[in-house]
């Protein structure tokens, strides 16, 4: 193992990358050797996508250096250079043209297949791997990839990313290739992996499916705010120590208010489990917290929750529930208005008298807000676009915050928001929380999710665990995100 | 100098500057002698275009994709069957009116169930819908001119104080449509539905609610001006709504309205209509042949078009 290591196919030196005032990675040390697969593991905001992208030439890092197949490819990396050494990866967002069939996209993913009978070469090339990988597929290279159920198409991703073309495949990076393959079919792919490795192949693994890490990798590298906090033979792990890597030192909750009975209340919101999944339940003056990995249910679980309370057609005289984006440009911003209008756009039913917005009340709450949460600019008829980042999250939540709405609903509002602004934000939802309002706040940070007073950690598109008082902690928020039954 | 500067930096300036500039070479052309009544003549023909216009540019302020195609159609058949049921009566005006805003009103409810019921883009969904009612008004009118009632002919033909009653009837639905798109929560509502439908709606704005009223208003304005023309133009013809098709969309766009959507103006309206106007005047007063005439019409659209998407937006 020794002579391998010190011989990789794939390193990784000294990387850093921010992405503004976010640094993603720490000056982490990467390296994959010939024959070998490592499981990457770690929370949100770990820097594992970035790792990732800096492995398959995506992303350049702002320092440190690459060597792929022994040769130093530091700043001249690239997809292409990647591409062309067998570097393969497959992507949670499946990367398909979903119009094109499955023949097609072989084609578009390898360019050496061209001439006359590109279409017989391309189908004989993607058929083999799926019938090698997972015998009795019952795809029909033919089709549109659009036809096909998310399973076949993360199937199809996987044999094109395993298949040859110009050259063999030699690193495949998959990150969450079974999430969403059912067991049996995840256990054909564990098993070519093992096949590939064994062929002289390597491989990086990324799964929350703890059990597919342990059994299927031989090294495991867990990583942490950027950096890397532990790594070893996959057999010096098991859960626990697994899960327990992944924390930091777990903490005593800052205000460890114990929960309070809610026996004989009703709750402001419910949602009814599917298949056993706990029920969903917020009380006035709580703030609910959705926690899990990003991507797993909970900003759908937000918009459901939010369109529960109509206004498709009419605007409610008085606003039930309150929405603050995290993802501005594409739920937030309004991207041609003033930073004024963009605060009141929730609120002007009451600002409105017959249909006519009252100017001096619109400006009046707006001047109020920009105090009060301090928003940076020298005047609200500034647009929008002219603030920060963190300064443009303000305004959305000002936006919600000045209605009267009692519910208010937040989709991971704190991105690219700087820690100073933050914990205003935390003491104001607090004090908000206090005089009766109900908040529901999916965020991917543990520190936000141990100030919620009852936490929903959600896995595959539903609730798995709910979590109140002294059991909100980080440790058994990353067990219940991370799935931990025997495969 | 300040005053210059604002001006030049709203979006409707050019529409104006453009059309006063078409007056002047025309009446040139004439020595003078007919300002008054080309004048009078753009503001009666331009009276159409702006109340269409005004619809259509709530229209396409919706956002991408939106535009209402059924606007010709729309007139027609409101112009058709409104005047065939007030055959020439005046004590029936008040039905007859009151037929074509019921027209207006099923056509948008119609234009915008197919775009949410059925799912259909509204330029498919309005194209098609304007077939139907064109076929409606063809199997209606068989081709008889039936004549407006001689008052409802009277008051859209005459003047007061020089300027022709129908200006100051677009005047007081321009009046209206500012106050709705500058001081009312509608105008934002649209806006804001422009600019990011889905932030829009996470934001509180009732999405469908504003899309279906403003398919709505839009239907209703062009049934309101296919009645006045047919009434103007001494009947009902078929093809009476044809040139509003282009014209409805070049004066909004002429105008400074954002084609993509999200912003919106209304003075743009009427120079842009004026202006359409007068183009044409000018070139019949030189003697230009139509195909000239549609040429150069054309290409000082493109011009006025580049002029105003050059200057700095407020």
């Amino acid at each position: 193992m020794n002579d391998q290591r010190d011989n990789p196919v794939l390193a990784v030196n000294g990387a850093s990358k921010s992405f503004g005032a976010v640094r993603a990675l720490n000056g982490l040390s990467f390296a994959l050797a010939a024959g070998e697969c490592v499981g990457l593991v770690g929370h949100n905001g770990a820097g594992k996508s970035t790792l990732v992208g800096i492995m398959n030439g995506g992303t350049r890092p702002d320092s440190g250096t690459i060597h792929l197949g022994g040769n130093d490819e530091t700043g001249r990396y690239s997809v292409a250079v990647a591409r062309k050494y067998g570097l393969r990866c497959v992507f949670q967002e499946l990367s398909l043209c979903p119009n094109l069939t499955v023949t097609e996209n072989a084609r578009i993913a390898h360019a050496s297949i061209s001439g006359f009978g590109w279409r017989r070469r391309a189908e004989r090339v993607v058929r083999s791997k799926l019938d090698e990988i997972f015998p009795g597929h019952g795809i029909d290279c033919d089709q549109a990839v659009g036809t096909l159920s998310i399973a076949q198409r993360q199937m199809v991703e996987i044999a094109m990313a395993f298949s040859e073309s110009d050259g063999p495949a030699r690193i495949v990076i998959l990150d969450e290739p079974t999430s969403s393959l059912d067991a049996n079919i995840a256990r054909q792919m564990l098993d070519h992996i093992r096949k590939f490795v064994g062929g002289g192949g390597s491989v990086v693994l990324i799964s929350h499916i703890l059990s597919e890490i342990l059994t299927t990798t031989d090294r495991i590298v867990v990583m942490k705010d950027g950096g890397l906090v532990a790594e070893g033979p996959s057999s010096r792990f098991t859960m626990e120590t697994l899960v327990g890597a992944m924390g930091s030192v777990v903490r005593a909750r800052d205000a460890a208010a114990p929960p309070r009975d809610r026996t004989g209340t009703t709750p402001a919101l419910t949602r009814r489990g599917t298949d056993g999944a706990p029920e969903f339940r917020a009380y006035a003056g709580e703030i609910v917290g959705l926690a899990g990995l990003g991507g797993h249910g909970q900003t759908e679980t937000l918009v459901e929750l939010y369109r529960g309370f109509g206004g498709d057609w009419l605007a409610p005289a008085d606003v039930k529930a309150a929405f603050v984006a995290g993802d501005r440009h594409v739920d937030g911003n309004l991207p041609m208005w003033s930073i004024l209008r963009n605060i009141s756009i929730t609120l002007l039913t009451d600002l409105t008298r017959a249909g006519i917005v009252r100017d001096g009340d619109e400006r009046a709450v707006a001047q109020s807000w920009r105090e009060r949460i301090g928003i940076r600019t020298d005047s609200l008829d500034n647009p929008i676009l002219s603030l920060s980042g963190g300064n443009q999250q303000k305004v959305l939540f000002s936006r919600a915050l000045a209605t009267r709405a009692p519910v208010v609903l937040m989709d991971d509002p704190m991105r690219g928001v700087d820690i100073g602004t933050k914990q205003e934000v935390y003491a104001m939802l607090r004090a908000e929380a206090d005089r009766g309002r109900t908040f529901v706040w999916y965020s991917t940070e543990i520190d936000e999710i141990c100030q919620c007073d009852r936490v929903y950690v959600f896995r595959e598109g539903r609730i798995v665990v709910e979590l109140t008082g002294a059991d909100i902690r980080e440790d058994r928020v990353l067990a219940a995100s991370f799935s931990t039954e025997a495969a | 100098m300040s005053v210059v500067r604002a001006l030049y930096a709203k979006p409707w300036i050019w529409s104006f500057v453009a059309a006063i500039g078409v007056w002047l070479v025309t009446i040139a052309f004439t020595g003078g002698s007919s300002a008054g009544g080309l004048a009078q003549a753009a503001l009666t023909f331009a009276a159409f275009s702006i109340i269409v216009g005004i619809g259509q540019m709530f229209v396409i302020t919706l956002g991408p994709g939106n535009v209402d195609l059924s606007i010709p159609a729309t007139m027609t058949l409101a112009g058709t069957v409104a005047l065939k049921i007030m055959d020439t009566n005046d004590s029936l005006i008040l039905v007859g009116i009151l037929v074509a805003l019921a027209i207006g009103l099923a056509i948008g409810v119609i234009n915008y169930g197919l775009i949410k019921l059925l799912r259909i883009p509204p330029i498919i969904a309005t194209l098609s819908s304007s077939f139907i009612i064109q076929s409606a008004a063809i199997s209606y009118n068989r081709g008889i001119r039936i004549k407006p009632p001689a008052a409802l002919a009277e008051f859209t033909t005459a003047t007061t104080l020089g300027i022709p009653n129908l200006a100051y009837f677009a005047l007081l639905v321009s009046a209206v449509a500012w106050v709705a798109l500058e001081k009312g929560i509608y105008g934002r509502w649209v806006s804001a539905v422009g600019q990011n439908m889905r932030a829009a709606r996470m934001a509180g704005v009732p999405v469908d609610g504003v899309r279906a009223g403003t398919y709505l208003v839009c239907a209703v304005l062009a049934s309101l001006a296919g009645l006045l023309l047919s009434c103007f133009s001494g009947g009902a013809a078929l093809n009476m709504g044809a040139e509003y098709l282009l014209t409805s969309i070049a004066v909004v766009v002429i105008g400074g309205t954002a084609v993509a959507g999200g912003f919106a103006n209304i003075p743009g309206i009427w120079g842009a209509s004026l202006f359409l106007f007068l183009v044409v005047s000018m070139l019949n007063t030189y003697g230009a042949s139509a195909g000239i005439r549609l040429l150069l019409t054309g290409v000082i659209i493109i011009a006025v078009i580049i002029a105003a998407s050059r200057s700095p937006r407020a």
